[in-house]
């Protein structure tokens, strides 16, 4: 079911089309016929209870197929296919939720890698593709971690240094699975403040999966809940996060909670009762 | 200082050292003989010396080169396929499938035309199988692929064993010295240097992809990597640089896990630096270990394997602890 957007992201042309998604893992029934659009500029909140298939979705959506899905998935109008892997990787970046390193290797040598599709075969990083790796580790605040082994970082660093790699990457469309794992709680507004700050100044769009609602209303512009059984609800975030549709999401009463915050825009937060 | 710049410094000095090691694998010997003896032996086919360095020693050196280059160079693949800092090129059963053909030539007698023919069969076979087995399902992940390749490798040392206890006397100290690697049977180094020449060069295109790769399937898809048709190339040049060597000098222990380990410590683990590197050093490395190999107990000579596997166990247990600290 959709609620009709009334939220500020310009109602342009979407960049990122979802038509008639029906999606399987095992026994777990994702969603049934799931339809939204994403315009430039939007951030999107995925919620559900754990097991619901969030991360399956988001990685389906992503073109990084797993189960059974079946539906349209359009990147700019085109499938991933249609685009092919390295064009594909230039358009969307997305944000595992665990990094597995095996292996040692820099901070810097970590974070540029996100310049592969952007490189021809034979190409070798340029200044440019150093300097952007740079800017994206000072932006997350680990300017001073460049020649640190990544085996050596603690969680939050590391989930940092992962969000420095997207973002040197610097694709249209931002996958990010749990953006905010691991991170203190300065850290987490400070990486949703990044991202929001960068939809809105360059028009790239971001669809994550979050755990806090209360976030997911300060930042995002729209929501989609994932109520288990192939049941969903999208629509923009006022209208989506509400404390009776979550206490439905989450199964548990949930009080909501009004108040301003320091640029005087009202706030939502959800209190378990 | 920028990833193309330190690699190039450091071929240049390993191709230097390279050089150096080659000049000792040629002077050392049964025969003694001063510098100036073994280059006139080398360039002039009327030096005395020019049989023993020309017939006997430039191969048996330039194999064990090659060889060293195409076991290192496997083994710092194998390590990225299997995302796994343990893998060794023998690990997924191609020195048993060999073994398995080249003890069963000597059990019938062959010559070395069919010793070298079965042992490369054996290892093409246990590619395939593995390979097919592994690929069942379409998923071809690591722990199917790990565990295909290690059950293999445990059915071929059965049969190896099984070849050894049913072998008549006579033929027992070839096959264990097969078994353990040697260089001192009149190798040939033409495939060897072939090999290691032709999956260096189609390994370089795929170099950056491996960077991506080592950073989990998914990851790398992400970032535009075709993760199967890089995994499944990376797994048949490994294979092949194994199965060549394997053939060239049996079963050489310890070099393809230790020489990538070594280097990747020294140049770090940019793959673009470490494949080039590892087989420099891997080629460097066993040169002189075969060089130690014949005068350590001279006149008589040890199997190259156990002067690798004297050196490589120490060494790796030391790097091992080492990391754990840290």
């Amino acid at each position: 079911m959709t609620i009709r957007h009334t939220s500020s992201v310009d109602a342009l042309k979407a960049i990122f089309k979802v038509d008639n998604v029906d999606l399987q893992v095992g026994q777990v029934q994702v969603c049934n016929s799931l339809g939204f659009e994403i315009y430039p500029g939007e951030m999107l909140a995925i919620l559900g209870r754990n097991g619901v298939g969030k991360s399956t979705l988001l990685s389906n959506l992503a073109g990084l197929p797993r189960g059974q899905m079946s539906g349209e998935v359009l990147l700019g109008g085109k499938s991933y296919q249609d685009w092919g892997a390295r064009a594909s990787a230039c358009w969307r970046g997305w944000l595992a939720q665990k990094q597995q390193d095996q292996f040692s290797a820099t901070v810097l040598e970590t974070v540029i890698s996100g310049r592969h599709p952007h490189l021809n075969r034979w190409a070798w990083e340029s200044a440019e593709d150093r300097a952007l790796a740079l800017a994206s580790l000072d932006s997350v605040g680990m300017a001073d971690f460049v020649d640190r082994d990544v085996l050596t970082l603690s969680g939050g660093e590391r989930q940092r240094v992962a969000v420095a790699t997207i973002l040197t990457q610097n694709p249209t469309l931002y996958f990010m699975d749990e953006p905010l794992a691991h991170l203190d709680l300065n850290h987490q507004i400070e990486v949703l403040s990044l991202m929001q700050s960068k939809t809105k100044r360059e028009r790239v769009s971001v669809l994550m999966v979050l755990h806090e609602p209360g976030l997911a209303y300060r930042f995002c512009d729209s929501a989609l809940l994932l109520f288990g059984e192939g049941e969903w609800l999208y629509g923009s975030a006022a209208a989506v996060l509400t404390a009776e549709n979550l206490t439905r999401l989450y199964g548990h009463p949930l009080l909501q909670i009004e108040s301003p915050d320091g640029e005087g825009q009202m706030q939502r937060w959800f209190v378990p009762g | 200082m920028t990833t193309r710049y330190r690699l190039l410094l450091v071929v240049t000095a390993l191709s230097l050292l390279a050089l150096g090691a080659i000049t000792i694998g040629l002077s050392v010997g049964s025969v003694k003989m001063s510098f100036a003896d073994v280059m006139a032996g080398l360039f002039d086919p009327a030096a005395p010396a020019s049989s023993v360095i020309r017939d006997l020693r430039l191969p048996r050196t330039l194999a064990a080169f090659a060889c060293g280059g195409l076991l290192a160079l496997a083994g710092a693949l194998m390590q990225v396929l299997l995302r796994n800092p343990l893998a060794d090129p023998y690990i997924l059963g191609i020195s048993g499938g060999a073994g398995v053909g080249a003890l069963l030539a000597i059990f019938f007698g062959l010559g070395v035309a069919g010793l070298n023919g079965f042992a490369f069969a054996g290892a093409l076979l246990a590619i395939l199988i593995v390979f097919g087995l592994a690929h069942g399902d379409g998923s071809w992940t690591q722990t199917r692929l790990l565990l295909t390749g290690v059950m293999v490798a445990a059915g071929c040392g059965a049969v190896i064993t099984l070849l050894l206890s049913i072998a008549p006397e006579e033929r027992l100290r070839g096959m264990l010295f097969w078994l353990m690697g040697d260089f001192s049977q009149g190798v040939n180094p033409v495939y060897a240097l072939i090999g290691v020449v032709g999956v260096g060069l189609l390994t370089a295109p795929l170099a950056r992809d491996l960077n991506v790769l080592i950073r989990g399937n998914d990851t790398a898809k992400a970032l535009g990597v075709s993760v199967t048709f890089v995994r499944i190339a990376v797994y048949l040049l490994a294979s092949m640089a194994t199965a060549v060597s394997v053939t060239t000098a049996g079963s050489v222990g310890f070099v393809g896990l230790v020489i990538p380990h070594l280097t990747r410590m020294m140049v770090g683990n940019d793959q673009r630096v470490l494949l080039p590197t590892s087989m420099l050093a891997g080629g460097i490395f066993l040169v002189l270990a075969d060089a130690l190999a014949r005068i350590l107990i001279a006149p008589q000579q040890l199997p190259v394997g156990v002067v690798t596997a004297l050196i490589g166990v120490p060494v790796f247990l030391y790097l091992l602890n080492r990391t754990r600290y840290q």
